[in-house]
């Protein structure tokens, strides 16, 4: 048991380093502004005392070491400063919106997770067949399309011609759990649609790999019925890679969750980075980089994890 | 029971009998799933649901048709040498290239082929299609279809100068890391999960709100981003071919690393090279077409399919599809490359998955 803790600790300990770096690089990239922060957020015009306050005000005329680790210290417990733009705490505008991106991603991925898994072991299984090619190439399609093309094909059909569901997906505080999940179909099954191919495609190579091996080779040839096959020999060895799929698709929802956030207007922390971005309101754009990093990593970090912990090889030691 | 389903029911059965009797295994299969899928099809959409069926299907074969006739066309005008390999691209493979030459001449000769100019104004705003203008006119009155002609230009452009810029990086320092090893080699790998680390968009995005929404800017970001995926690759690949003995036999000669990297390395790592710039000109198109979408691309008048999306989006709600037809665009050239690139993987690496 002891080599397995190990390397997990040793994991996560390059995950909790890869983040530290990442939020150097996130903090000090806005350091590179040509002017500085006050100069970017008075513009042109703004003259030499309006400067010096501001930046007496926002704390910039410590050296940037210092006003790096007071950020560090304070997004590690959840404050990230104030908005330039509209002087809010960042905070307080960020953590509802990040619970409802949150709640997007879980939606999709519920729905998403179990469908592709199975859809990639039945392809995989009937591989270089009508149906697999046909997979293929409904798969690539998914992938190679734009999320807010698929966005608008389904409001396009399904709410604007078929009326069945709503295209602006707004949220209120009184609405009950079924008219939050019929509110929120279409982003929801926008991102299972993308991330269901991508999916879909990685169980299925990760299958066929599997089936490839010596053993499984070995374990039809002794004439073992293909079912058991398959439950008791490829299975056990199926889980890390398909927690890695998972994992890595989550991941991968992160990002796709930010176009379908602006395509269904979505109240979540994707459609906030994207207007800070317009505009340059910096540290809403660094807190929600920061909040976009640490979910990814964490994610690739359980996906690596999680490899760990079902490798057959590594829990029964020789 | 009207006489389109008759036929269609008819035709579908009566061809997956006649695929059944001369063994056509996968095409029976096709076709007869299809007859059941239709059946349910028909009892919950009705008529219409199989009428869009029948059109698929339609364009499906007049996909399949062009693509054939391309195929031809190219074994035809090609040497010898390269029409026998062509021979062998499966349909979806030309069908790829087709796209991609089209799109080629569309951005070539876009001032030529566009009716009117991209930023001119010729309507009111919304006009709804006639004889001048193919698709009507946009939110400003400008010809919709020679702005998507000139976003061919604009934003494949953009795509393929950005792509250009991350695997000239990529390559470089993962040709370098292979040949010098050490220190350099271990630096750059490291620096590369970290890079890799952060999604894609996001870092985008935090670039774009530095140092402003600017084609170069763009440029650069989309290399620093995408380098690391092209240096990976480079790297696994220059590694395999730094250990052989010709290699070992070069570098006793007395060889630079500039000759090692150019004569000897390069020559026999190319076809995955190739290949990995499909792939990565494929996300790079995409991450742009996201950027543009969310008004941080490439700034007007100029014509850009992303944005173009994004503004005339207020259309969808009438049940207009025009403003997809620049997503579609974007959709079909991805689908085209990574037709052509999953061929070329195919052929180069004999990689033949069972």
């Amino acid at each position: 048991m002891g080599d397995i803790a190990s390397l997990i600790f040793k994991r996560l300990g390059y995950g909790l380093i890869t983040l530290l770096v990442i939020s150097i690089i996130i903090f000090f990239m806005v350091e590179l502004l040509p002017g500085d922060i006050a100069q970017a957020v008075l513009g042109q015009g703004a003259t030499e005392e309006n400067l010096a306050a501001l930046r007496e005000e926002m704390g910039l005329n410590k050296p940037a070491v210092v006003r790096y680790l007071e950020w560090l210290s304070g997004a590690v417990v959840g404050n990230f400063g104030e908005s330039i733009v509209t002087g809010e705490r960042v905070s307080s505008v960020i953590t509802e919106r990040f619970i409802n991106t949150l709640f997007l991603a879980a939606y999709a991925a519920v729905i998403a997770v179990p469908f592709a898994i199975t859809l990639g072991v039945i392809v995989a299984l009937l591989r270089n067949t009508v149906f697999d090619r046909v997979a293929n190439v409904l798969t690539l399609t998914s992938i190679s399309s734009p999320e807010f093309f698929l966005g608008y094909i389904l409001i396009l059909y399904l709410s604007v011609k078929a009326q069945m569901f709503p295209a602006i997906a707004s949220l209120s505080a009184d609405m009950t759990f079924l008219e939050l999940l019929h509110r929120t179909f279409l982003p929801a099954l926008t991102l299972v649609l993308v991330v269901t191919a991508h999916m879909m495609r990685m169980t299925r190579a990760a299958i066929i790999n599997l089936l490839a091996s010596p053993y499984i080779e070995m374990a039809r040839l002794k004439g073992t019925p293909p079912w058991k096959v398959i439950v008791k020999h490829a299975l056990p060895n199926a889980w890390a890679p398909i927690i890695n799929v998972v994992a890595l698709n989550l991941a991968y929802l992160i990002t796709g969750v930010v176009l379908v956030e602006v395509v269904f207007v979505y109240p979540g922390i994707g459609q906030s980075l994207v207007d800070a971005v317009s505009k340059r309101d910096f540290p809403v754009v660094q807190a929600c980089c920061l909040i976009f990093a640490a979910t990814f990593i964490l994610l690739n970090l359980a996906a690596d994890v999680g490899a760990i912990l079902t490798n057959p090889r590594l829990r029964h030691p020789k | 029971m009207s006489i389109f389903v008759i036929t269609y029911f008819g035709l579908l059965i009566g061809v997956s009998c006649l695929a059944a009797y001369y063994e056509k295994r996968s095409a029976f299969l096709m076709l007869f799933s299809l007859t059941l899928v239709s059946f349910v099809l028909g009892i919950v959409g009705g008529t219409g649901a199989l009428r869009s069926v029948a059109i698929g299907a339609g364009m499906l074969a007049f996909a399949a048709g062009v693509s054939f006739a391309f195929r031809e066309f190219l074994v035809a005008i090609t040497p010898p040498k390269l029409a026998k390999e062509i021979k062998t691209a499966p349909l979806t493979a030309s069908f790829g290239m087709f796209v991609i030459f089209t799109y080629a001449i569309a951005g070539i000769f876009a001032p030529w082929i566009a009716p009117y100019g991209e930023s001119e104004v010729i309507s009111s705003a919304f006009a709804p299609a006639d004889a001048n203008m193919l698709l009507g006119a946009d939110q400003l009155g400008r010809d919709m279809f020679s702005r998507i002609i000139y976003g061919a230009r604009n934003t494949v452009g953009l795509a393929l100068l950005a792509t250009m810029a991350a695997f000239f990086m990529g390559a470089t320092a993962g040709l370098l890391a292979a040949v010098k090893g050490g220190w350099f080699d271990q630096f750059m790998g490291r620096f590369a999960d970290v890079i890799m680390s952060i999604p894609s968009l996001i870092f985008a995005l935090l670039m774009l709100s530095i140092f402003g929404p600017d084609i170069t800017v763009i440029i650069i970001a989309v290399a620093i981003i995408y380098a690391p995926r092209v240096f990976r690759l480079t790297r696994a690949v220059a590694g395999n071919v730094v250990v052989m003995d010709y290699i070992e036999a070069a570098k006793l000669r007395g060889e630079k690393d500039g000759y090692l990297i150019r004569k000897e390395i390069l020559p026999n790592s190319t076809a995955p090279l190739v290949a990995e710039f499909g792939l990565e000109f494929c996300f790079v198109f995409l991450l742009v077409a996201g950027l543009s979408f969310l008004g941080l691309g490439i700034q007007p008048p100029t014509a850009d399919w992303g944005s173009m999306v994004r503004e005339n989006a207020t259309l969808i709600s009438f049940g207009e599809i025009t403003p997809l037809i620049p997503a579609a665009a974007i959709a079909l050239l991805t689908v085209a490359v990574n037709f052509v690139v999953d061929w070329m993987l195919f052929r180069s690496s004999g990689l033949k998955e069972q």
